[in-house]
């Protein structure tokens, strides 16, 4: 019962992780239907540039809200710089652009920051919290509340407010969202700023578990789309359930079958959904109109 | 007379000649090839970091009997392909008579064909036990083998009486090698190896993995074959189930930072490393301390970073190699793969090295101390 119960702990703390990455595909991808690939960069930078400015001498918490603004700001200019000017590109295009940036932030930092694993302090404390005879560290907690606070406030974000809405129909017809008046630049600086945050605040919050380096985005991006998919891309709710499903699915085969194949379960359960529901379990069925 | 002074002119201008030609024909030059970059980047930026400090201190003393040194450096970014297609160029385009490198197994490995064929030696950085075994005529290396710190671990464990051991291994190509020499040891010092399971070099928590192994009844140990953060995941997942038999981890996270990131979660953890990582606490008498001791302070003095036993496989192997070329009165490459094999009690940083024909490594388990982290900092196990 207690090893159950562990494995359920595992798998919601490397779940959640994946969730967190997971949430941040969901706005740019509602804003202009790209898979932003350089996503898990955004998690690298928050996790790296809260390490070098508590490092410089600036106090975790204040280290931590300067690292998301800072990914924000790279957000910005990756818009920007990269991809505004493709605007009349396709989707295909501006994908492979965002694979490029990802190689080109992941450059960046190895100069800016450095090579080695870096890792700052828990934020309760490292004290194991037992229940029933399994354990699960304080930082689990935070970055599980994390992903509920980020779904819960995308979720508002989509429905209930008028920016979110005007998200999501910039993504459905860019020309008839200007006719009506939304300002489609504005809209897509916003989505990577925020996009780009999230990111962050997921980096900020994962690095006392995962550790960081220049290169964890790599890893973190593949398994956080692979959780997106799964639940439905561009669905707040889906990547919750993605990203949980499959850190569950991946600490439940390692406990009962083998760590060998962990990996592989995962994925392939994944194709399985896939195969049977092409959108995701919670994503919307894709319609042409003809 | 007139015989006289044109004789002393004759051999003014052919010293002449001599010394202005001395140093652009006879520049000796060393090829390297790196992975600066990359995945392997935190191995290969010290080691290259070593070789340039090297080669400056060197040639600030006048270089190898007047002889400077030219390093011919690449950095491959820990790719096979590209270390193969540098050692041809290093070869056929630089004619080095000498190379350094390979600072993975996979990119060695991949080198030693061009180098055998081309008749070149090669020190290489990586530690796996096949680049010297079988041995190869004129492939070297000089870190400690991934058998030597298994059977360093199991000596250790012999000694305080544990036998039954579970195994908890990443899947990249050092693990995975070095729990293979595990397996394979085993046997010979009577270990029992009641539990074998393996992590991903990305994961973020292997409890599951360690609630499975802890359950194994009779368990003594538990031996971490890893490298990059999965140890320190590993070691903090440890503890927070409170497991409660000794853990080793291997000389692949054998540097400072490995203490940094797993944190109080260390206290009690072995390790086999080797000298460098412990200058200061090694006796007066222990005949490493002053090489240990002099590279360190070197090499913070010329980079401003921590040293790591990397950069130290990368000093032995300059030092071993230009001993060589000393000795040997030549830059040609075949009487330096000779001198090379015959290097004997030369004192490194990764210990004494005793070359033979059938050694191209020439380190014993001496090289190797079994540390403990205690209150943060390393000590030595007597």
């Amino acid at each position: 019962m207690s090893d159950l119960l562990q494995f359920v702990f595992s798998g919601l703390t490397v779940g959640a992780v994946y969730a967190l990455v997971a949430l941040g595909f969901t706005i740019i991808y509602n804003a202009s239907d790209v898979v932003n690939f350089s996503q898990g960069e955004f998690v690298m930078l928050g996790g790296m540039s809260t390490v070098f400015l508590s490092a410089a001498g600036v106090p975790l918490p204040a280290a931590a809200i300067l690292a998301v603004v800072i990914t924000a700001l790279v957000g910005v200019a990756l818009n920007k710089f990269a991809i505004e000017p493709a605007r009349n590109a396709s989707v295909v295009t501006i994908i492979i652009i965002t694979i490029g940036a990802s190689i080109f932030l992941r450059g960046v930092a190895q100069i800016v920051f450095d090579k080695q694993l870096h890792r700052f302090e828990s934020f309760s404390g490292d004290v194991p919290i037992e229940i029933l005879g399994a354990t699960i560290l304080p930082q689990s907690v935070w970055v599980i509340f994390g992903a509920a606070v980020i779904f819960t406030g995308l979720y508002l974000f989509f429905t209930r407010t008028l920016t979110g809405k005007a998200v999501l129909a910039t993504a459905n017809n860019r020309l008839a969202a200007r006719l009506v008046g939304i300002n489609t630049n504005f809209i897509m600086t916003l989505s990577f700023a925020l996009s780009a945050a999230i990111g962050a605040v997921a980096g900020v919050l994962v690095t006392p578990i995962t550790l960081t380096s220049y290169d964890i985005g790599i890893a973190l991006a593949l398994k956080g789309f692979a959780a997106a998919m799964l639940g439905g891309m561009g669905n707040p709710f889906g990547a919750l359930v993605g990203g949980l499903v499959v850190g569950l699915i991946e600490a439940l085969t390692a406990g009962y079958i083998s760590s060998t194949y962990k990996d592989a379960a995962a994925f392939i359960v994944i194709l399985a959904v896939l195969f049977v529901m092409p959108s995701g379990l919670f994503g919307r069925a894709a319609v042409n109109r003809v | 007379m007139t015989f006289l002074t044109s004789l002393k002119q004759a051999t003014a201008a052919l010293a002449l000649i001599g010394l202005a030609s001395s140093p652009a024909l006879a520049d000796i030059k060393i090829g390297a090839s790196l992975s600066q970059t990359g995945p392997a980047s935190f191995l290969g930026d010290p080691e290259a970091k070593t070789l340039k400090m090297l080669v400056d201190e060197i040639n600030a003393k006048g270089g190898i009997k007047g002889e400077k040194i030219e390093l011919v450096m690449y950095d491959d970014a820990g790719d096979a392909n590209n270390a193969r297609t540098f050692a041809t160029r290093l070869i056929e385009d630089d004619e080095v008579v000498a190379v350094i490198g390979g600072t993975t197994t996979g990119t060695t490995m991949s080198m030693i064909p061009v180098m055998e064929e081309a008749e070149v030696p090669f020190i290489s950085l990586a530690g796996a036990v096949v680049i010297i075994d079988p041995v190869k005529k004129w492939v070297f290396k000089t870190p400690h083998t991934d058998k030597m710190a298994c059977a360093k671990i199991f000596g250790d464990l012999k000694a305080r009486g544990l036998t039954k051991i579970g195994l908890i291994s990443g899947t990249g190509g050092f693990e995975m090698s070095m729990r293979e020499q595990c397996l394979k040891l085993a046997p010979e010092f009577g270990m029992e190896i009641v539990a074998d399971e393996s992590y991903g070099p990305k994961d973020a928590d292997m409890t599951p993995q360690l609630t499975k192994i802890a359950g194994v009844a009779g368990l003594q140990a538990v031996v971490n074959p890893g490298f990059g953060q999965g140890p320190a995941i590993v070691t903090r997942n440890f503890r927070q189930l409170n497991i409660q038999v000794p853990l080793y981890q291997s000389h692949g996270v054998a540097s400072k930072s490995f203490i940094e990131l797993a944190g109080a979660a260390a206290e009690g953890v072995r390790l086999p490393a080797a000298a460098l990582l412990v200058a200061d606490k090694l006796p007066d008498n222990d005949p490493q301390k002053p090489v240990v001791v002099g590279y360190r302070d070197a090499y913070q003095k010329a980079t401003g970073a921590q040293v790591s036993t990397f950069g130290g496989h990368a000093y032995d192997a300059f030092m071993i190699l230009t001993e060589a070329i000393e000795r040997a009165g030549s830059a040609e490459p075949a009487a330096i793969r000779d001198e090379i094999e015959k290097t004997k009690g030369y004192v490194g940083t990764g210990g004494i090295v005793n070359m033979t024909a059938d050694d191209h490594m020439g380190l014993d388990l001496s090289a190797f101390r079994m540390l403990e982290i205690k209150d943060g900092d390393w000590t030595i196990v007597e």
